[in-house]
């Protein structure tokens, strides 16, 4: 599903690489944590993921497709195969809930039909089926981390990428987002899922994948988020 | 293709970006009605060729007892040298390239100068004596006055021998010149159009950089995400090009048409046909370099 061996990434402006011959195999369905501390390269390996960078070494295979040989026209395409979440939610501030998830497939060229089925059939699965048409600003942060999740999933992804998706949130609402994303899991979407919370990764047991200085330094299954070096 | 989407993204971007985009249309619209105007003179200067070539003549001046020394020194022709001239240009050699020829002897051009010159202080002073007795040359191929210019440059009693043309060429040159100097204005404005709607395309792009991100993500094409740019510019630019447009037909129309034809009524001027024939590729031009400049500026600012 993913598969990256070897992979370098460096920035010109840093004096260190952000990723240092990282190899890691990802498995359909799995549940992936991905810890340490700031700057330790998460969010660099996510970024590649996405293919919103290139490494300068090593290869990464996404559901089948060569991320440094595949062509920018082939970039969108390849997108359409995964879902991404924030921390920032990064929802449409001037439009409803319903049109924040519906503008992600319009973009992509889904027919008015499609889209007036699948937007309050993905918002009912996220238990927001009653707020289809408030702002985001009249809806709590858990509640706008629902919106942009079920806009995460409402394509259908192989691939849910979530960047510390409970940064903003509260203990409670982030057990609710997690329940979300055990729930988007178990229905088949591999979940890869970037987090400083000790007490998620604690509680879950999945496996986790700790990054120190852009080095893989643990891989282990059914885990907590372990000693903080 | 979610047409409904692009056109809503387009006018939400028109909209928010008014400004802008008036001051786009504006530049559009002056420097595409300098290049029309620049256009227009030149079909001008095409009609008028055509039809004051043709009337153009050659002059053979005859000597006077005023003509310079250099050339003149025997003073006024003598009715021989008319004679020879004659002949010569009966001849065989000249013959087929004369349409038809005249003489114009010094009381002929004395009145000829009097109507030319009437209410004018010189028409007083003037003397029969002092203006050239003239041999008017009207070619079959207008082009060929090189011909009687050398058949008589330098003959006895021929003070000089002058293709009207020559006369012409310099207005011509004139309207030349204004036509090119129009282009380069033209040119300059564009290049700033172009600056323009890169700019503009900039700032929509920024205001509109949360939508773009999340394009990008979902994995929305270049070219959806590139499209409503790009039919902004191509709006703004069909705008300015209409606008020009209708000023090079209320150039024509109230300007040459409505003015110029009354003040100089022997000379024949542009009509609309000529600013019909102007209008599609000023529209052509505004759309295709506001497309190209917006599609520029947005390629350049979002890469995948």
């Amino acid at each position: 599903m993913i598969s990256i061996s070897n992979v370098t990434k460096s920035y010109p402006s840093a004096p260190r690489a952000a990723l240092d011959g990282i190899s890691l195999e990802i498995e359909k369905g799995e549940f992936v944590f991905l810890v340490g501390a700031s700057g330790s390269g998460k969010s660099s390996l996510m970024r590649l993921i996405l293919r919103e960078d290139v490494p300068n070494g090593g290869e990464i295979f996404v559901l089948g497709q060569n991320l440094v040989g595949i062509p920018n026209r082939r970039v969108p395409m390849f997108r359409r195969q995964l879902g991404v979440v924030f921390q920032d939610f990064r929802l449409l501030p001037n439009k409803t809930a319903a049109q924040n998830v519906a503008f992600s497939l319009e973009v992509i060229g889904k027919s008015a039909g499609f889209i007036a089925e699948a937007v309050p059939d993905v918002l009912r699965r996220v238990g927001l089926e009653h707020k289809a048409n408030s702002l985001p600003s009249e809806l709590s942060g858990g509640e706008q981390q629902r919106i942009a999740l079920a806009r995460a999933i409402v394509n259908n992804p192989a691939i849910l990428l979530a960047d510390e998706p409970t940064g903003n949130l509260d203990p409670k609402t982030s057990e609710e987002i997690m329940a979300l994303l055990e729930r988007i899991n178990l229905a088949g979407t591999t979940v890869v899922m970037a987090t400083h919370d000790r007490g998620i990764v604690d509680r879950l047991k999945k496996r986790v994948v700790e990054l120190k200085d852009g080095v893989i330094v643990r891989d282990e299954k059914g885990a907590g988020y372990g000693v903080q070096r | 293709m979610n047409l409904k989407f692009v056109l809503s993204e387009v006018s939400t971007g028109l909209r928010k970006n008014l400004s802008m985009v008036v001051s786009v249309i504006l530049v559009t619209f002056v420097s595409l009605t300098f290049v029309g105007t620049a256009g227009l003179l030149q079909m001008q200067i095409n009609t008028m060729k055509n039809y004051w070539y043709d009337k153009a003549q050659v002059a053979i001046y005859l000597c006077t007892n005023t003509s310079p020394d250099t050339v003149c020194p025997q003073g006024e022709a003598s009715p021989d040298v008319q004679k020879t001239i004659m002949a010569k240009l009966d001849g065989a050699t000249l013959k087929p390239f004369i349409k038809k020829y005249y003489f114009e002897n010094h009381q002929q051009a004395y009145q000829t100068f009097q109507q030319q010159f009437k209410g004018n202080v010189v028409a007083k002073y003037v003397q029969p004596a002092q203006l050239n007795e003239t041999f008017w040359v009207s070619l079959k191929d207008p082009n060929q006055s090189a011909v009687i210019t050398e058949s008589f440059s330098g003959v006895t009693g021929v003070e000089q021998v002058k293709d009207q043309r020559t006369y012409l060429d310099q207005i011509f040159n004139i309207l030349n010149i204004a036509s090119l100097a129009a282009v380069g204005i033209a040119v300059l404005m564009l290049f700033s159009a172009t600056l323009l709607v890169s700019t503009t395309i900039r700032l929509s792009a920024v205001m509109r950089r949360r939508e773009i991100g999340i394009m990008r993500l979902v994995g929305a094409s270049n070219f959806y995400i590139r499209l409503p740019f790009v039919i902004e510019g191509i709006v703004a630019g069909l705008i300015g090009s209409a606008l020009a447009g209708g000023a090079v037909f209320a150039i024509v129309q109230y300007f040459v048409q409505g003015y110029l034809v009354n003040q100089l009524p022997l000379t024949s001027f542009v009509g609309l046909g000529d600013a019909a024939a102007i209008l599609p590729l000023l529209i052509g031009a505004g759309v295709v370099l506001t497309a190209l400049a917006s599609n520029n500026a947005i390629r350049r600012y979002l890469r995948v």
